[in-house]
Formats: C-alpha cells, structure tokens, sequence
C-alpha cells in the first residue's frame, strides 16, 4: 500500500513537472517570439501610462492648496497599513523592468535585421518620435532615477526635514515641490525629460492599440489622435507645476521660511468667517 | 535625357558591395526604369564590362520579381506601383538617381541588385496553406462569407510576395507580408480550421529567418505596390495572442 502510495506520489509530481515544463515553454516561446515581446511591451506600457495620468491627476492637487496634496500624500503612504503604496511600487517596478528589458532586447534585433544600412536613406511616413524611441526612453530612465532621488528618497536633507505647518507630525509634500523647483537647472532639466517622455508617449500610446490588435481602418485615426491629446495633456499638465513654482506662481511665498501655525490656522478660520 | 546613376555593385553574396557611378546618356522619357537600366546594361555590355544584375519577370507589376530602391524608397516615390511601372518621365535631365538592393539580413544579396527573397517562400509553406479534400471544385456559393470578410481576404490576397514592405522598414520586418498571408486565409471558413496553428507558425518562420519586429512606422503600407493596409499587422497581432493563449491552454 505504502509503495503504491509512494509510486502515485510520484507520478502526480511527475504529471505536475510535466505540466509545468509544457507552460515554461509556452511562456518562453511567448518572449522569444518577435509578437509575444511587443504584446509585454504594450501590456507594459498601458500600466505605465494609467500610473503616468494618476500621478499627473495627483499632483495637479498643488492647485488646491497645501492641505489637499499633503492630504493625499499622507494617503498614498499609508493605506491598506502603508502597504497599499508597496504594492504599487512593485507593480511598477516590474511593469518598467519589463518594459525596458523587452525594448532594448527587441532594438537589437531590430538593428541585427537591417545590419547594412541604405546608402542613400529616406523616410516615407514615420515620425520623429517614433524613429527615436529607444533615445527617448533611455532619457526617461535618466530622468526616473533623479525625479525618485528628488522627491521618492529626498536626498536634499532639507527637502527631507520638511514638515506640515498645519501638522508638523506629518511631511510637507506642498513644500517640498515648491521648493524643490525654484532652481531654474533642475526646471528645465524636468522641462527637457517630461518633453522626451511625451515624445515617447505620442508614438507609443498609439502603438499599444495596433500591437493590442485593436486597430482597423475605422479606429486607427481615432487611436492615433487619442495618444497625441494624451501625450499633450500629461505635458502641460506636469509642467505647470515647475514652471509656475519657478516663477513663484504657485505657493504663498514661504519657502524659506515656513508659515508659522498659528497663522495659517488663523487664515483658515478667516476664511470659514 | 541625361542622367547620373549611383549603383550598388556586388561581386557575390560573400564580397563586399560598394556604390559605383554610372552615366546614363540620352534616355528616353518614354522608358521605363527597367528599360533604361537595360539600355545602361547594353552600353556596359559593348564596353566590355559586366552588366548590373537586377531582378524582373512580368514587368507589369503584377508578378512580384522587380525589387530596387530607388532614391532610398522601395519601388521609388511613386505609390502603388512595382518598380517595373516606374517610368523615366518621372524625372528630370541631369537627376542623380541612388539605385541599392533591398535591404534586410533575411534578404542576402546575391549579386548587384539581386537579392535572395526564398525566406518568403519557407514562411509560407510554414502555413500559407489550407488542407482540403480533393475532388471537383465545390459550388461556388456552397459556403457562404461575409461580405467584410470576402473584401478583407480578398484585399490581403493581393500581396505579391515583393517584400518591399521589409525594404521599407527601419527593422527589416516582415509583419506586413505575413499579416497580409495569414488574414488572407484567416478570415475565410476554408482557412479557420488551421488558422491558430498557421498564425504561430508562419510568425515563428519569420522569427527565425531573421527579420526584425514591427514599430507601428507604416513604412511598409507606404510603399506596398498594392496598397495592404497595415490593419493586416493588428489582426495578426491579435490573432498570435489568441493562439498563443489557446496554444498555453492545451
């Protein structure tokens, strides 16, 4: 009885290797494959742009007030017990690594299958932005590791110490972003990189509905105007905060020196007069 | 008319190639691009040397044999058309004219202009076909087809197998030419049966023979001497990530 048992074990976690085998190789064959890759760069991609318009929609809080962003900052780190925004962060990270690792993979393929070029080159109808894909992305991961040291891990010890006039217990994000723009290099350093990056969207939002196989000849002009008016919203919108802090636009002035808490309760209690 | 012409010149698949010069004196307007290269050819003849080997057939854009780019654009400037219905008049006296092979690591050039396109032909015998019973022909509505459908396969059907949408293409991407072979048997009852497992093998073929992947360019729609429309391309898409998910499944 023993040894059946012990045999049947067996044959289960043999069924059960080779059922895992057969979905390695489905899996594998799916990355190795010229579409399966452009469909993760495109899965990939879809997650990256919702982050990208829920971080605009996020920050756009700015024009509310110091209590509205810092309110939702205080949020994003401490639902579901502070897990909630590790969550995302995982998601994301995975999402980029993915996104990076399949396009780089798949641009040297790109440029092994055309390895003599045209002496004479011409281009019929791709656009620029397109032709540059790789470059604007690889700016974008410049700009992803200096805006995470900016504002994610706060080198700047005094960016970092920042504190909530109305509740010094929690961080001063309102503060922070206003601060963090009133030096003109990093102002057009952002300028420059979200410019790549919407460079980079107006192609690739497009590009997501044809690799998705969503495109026909009714949907593809619709696509195509919806990945520019995308691309165009998410410029303005994320750099209406720089440059309108840079020019003291936005904030009230208190940069350096924080409006004591008195005042701004007073202000407050003003304004409910 | 008078024109200077800038030839890609290659001795064989292993030498290296190189851009020679060549004068074309007192071409007729009326002449087509491969006539006048065949005056060229004569004069090079006379003269001694060895003519410029390009590839052509029908010479009325409907076989798919004539390849060139010229002035960097397959089949030159001119949509719709095979480069065998490119005509002289379509330039001006004293023109420099960039005449290369068509360009891809798939595509091995095997002497001057002449490039070897038998990739196509192992993708489609990877699954550019319908299994049927033999016998008399059915009747001919016998099974019926959508009227999208009809024009859709009908459309893509239309490939002659060219390759200039690879040409075209920055990555050398066959996408165009397979979405146009697969849709065309896709879309109809008599290709269903096999399509999941046509889709992943003519895409599979393809990979291996070294063409690149697909950037949503639309280089290859701009100069398919039929007109394919690059929709072939999502369809494709669409169709791989349902067999592979099916193919994952079983």
């Amino acid at each position: 009885m023993q040894i059946d048992a012990i045999f049947l074990h067996i044959g289960v976690v043999l069924i059960k290797k080779s059922e895992m085998n057969a979905l390695c190789k489905t899996l594998c064959d799916f990355w190795d494959s010229s579409i399966g890759k452009k469909l993760i760069v495109a899965v990939t991609g879809v997650m990256l742009v919702g982050f990208l318009i829920a971080h605009m929609a996020g920050n756009l809080l700015i024009f509310q007030g110091r209590e509205s962003l810092n309110d939702y900052a205080y949020f994003l780190h401490h639902f579901l017990h502070g897990m909630g925004i590790w969550l995302f962060r995982v998601g994301l990270i995975v999402a980029f690594v993915l996104h990076i690792v399949a396009t780089v993979s798949l641009t040297r393929q790109n440029r092994a299958a055309r390895s003599e070029k045209y002496a004479h080159e011409a281009t019929s109808r791709a656009s620029l932005s397109s032709r540059y894909m790789i470059w604007s992305g690889l700016t974008v991961i410049a700009f992803v590791i200096f805006h995470l040291l900016h504002f994610t891990v706060r080198i700047d010890p005094d960016l970092a110490s920042m504190k909530d006039p109305m509740d010094p217990s929690r961080h001063d994000a309102y503060g922070m972003v206003i601060a963090g723009f009133q030096n003109p290099v990093v102002v057009l350093f952002y300028i420059i990189s979200i410019s790549f990056l919407c460079s980079h969207l107006s192609h690739g939002i497009a590009s997501i509905f044809q690799t998705l196989g969503f495109n026909s000849k009714k949907t593809r002009d619709p696509f195509h105007k919806l990945g520019l008016v995308i691309s165009v919203v998410l410029w303005l919108g994320f750099l209406s905060i720089p440059f309108l802090a840079l020019f003291d636009l936005i904030g009230d002035g208190e940069k350096d020196a924080p409006v004591p808490m008195e005042a701004s309760v007073n202000t407050e209690l003003l304004f409910r007069c | 008319m008078n024109l200077t012409l800038k030839v890609w010149r290659q001795e064989g698949p292993s030498e290296s190639g190189h851009i020679k010069t060549h004068e074309a004196e007192g071409i007729p307007e009326e002449a087509s691009f491969l006539e006048m290269l065949d005056i060229v050819n004569e004069r090079i003849i006379i003269d001694g040397g060895e003519p410029i080997l390009f590839d052509h057939d029908c010479r009325e854009g409907i076989c798919g044999s004539c390849s060139l780019t010229i002035n960097g654009v397959p089949h030159s400037k001119d949509t719709g058309i095979t480069t065998c219905q490119v005509h002289m008049r379509r330039y001006r006296d004293g023109d420099t004219i960039w005449i290369e092979p068509f360009r891809a690591r798939a595509f091995p050039i095997l002497k001057d202009l002449v490039v070897d396109r038998s990739a196509f032909d192992r993708i489609i015998a990877s699954g550019g076909y319908i299994s049927v019973r033999t016998g008399a022909a059915p009747d001919a509505n016998a099974t019926p087809v959508e009227f999208e459908d009809a024009t859709d396969s009908f459309n893509s059907a239309a490939c002659i197998g060219c390759g200039a949408c690879v040409a075209a293409c920055k990555n050398a991407s066959a996408m165009l030419f397979v979405g146009a072979k697969a849709n065309h048997l896709n879309l109809l009852p008599q290709g269903a049966p096999e399509k999941d497992q046509r889709t992943l093998a003519m895409v599979r073929t393809m990979d291996g023979e070294g063409f690149g992947n697909c950037t949503n360019q639309y280089e290859c729609e701009a100069v398919c001497p039929k007109e394919i429309s690059s929709d072939v391309i999502a369809k494709l898409n669409r169709d791989y990530a349902a067999a592979s998910a099916r193919e994952a499944v079983d």
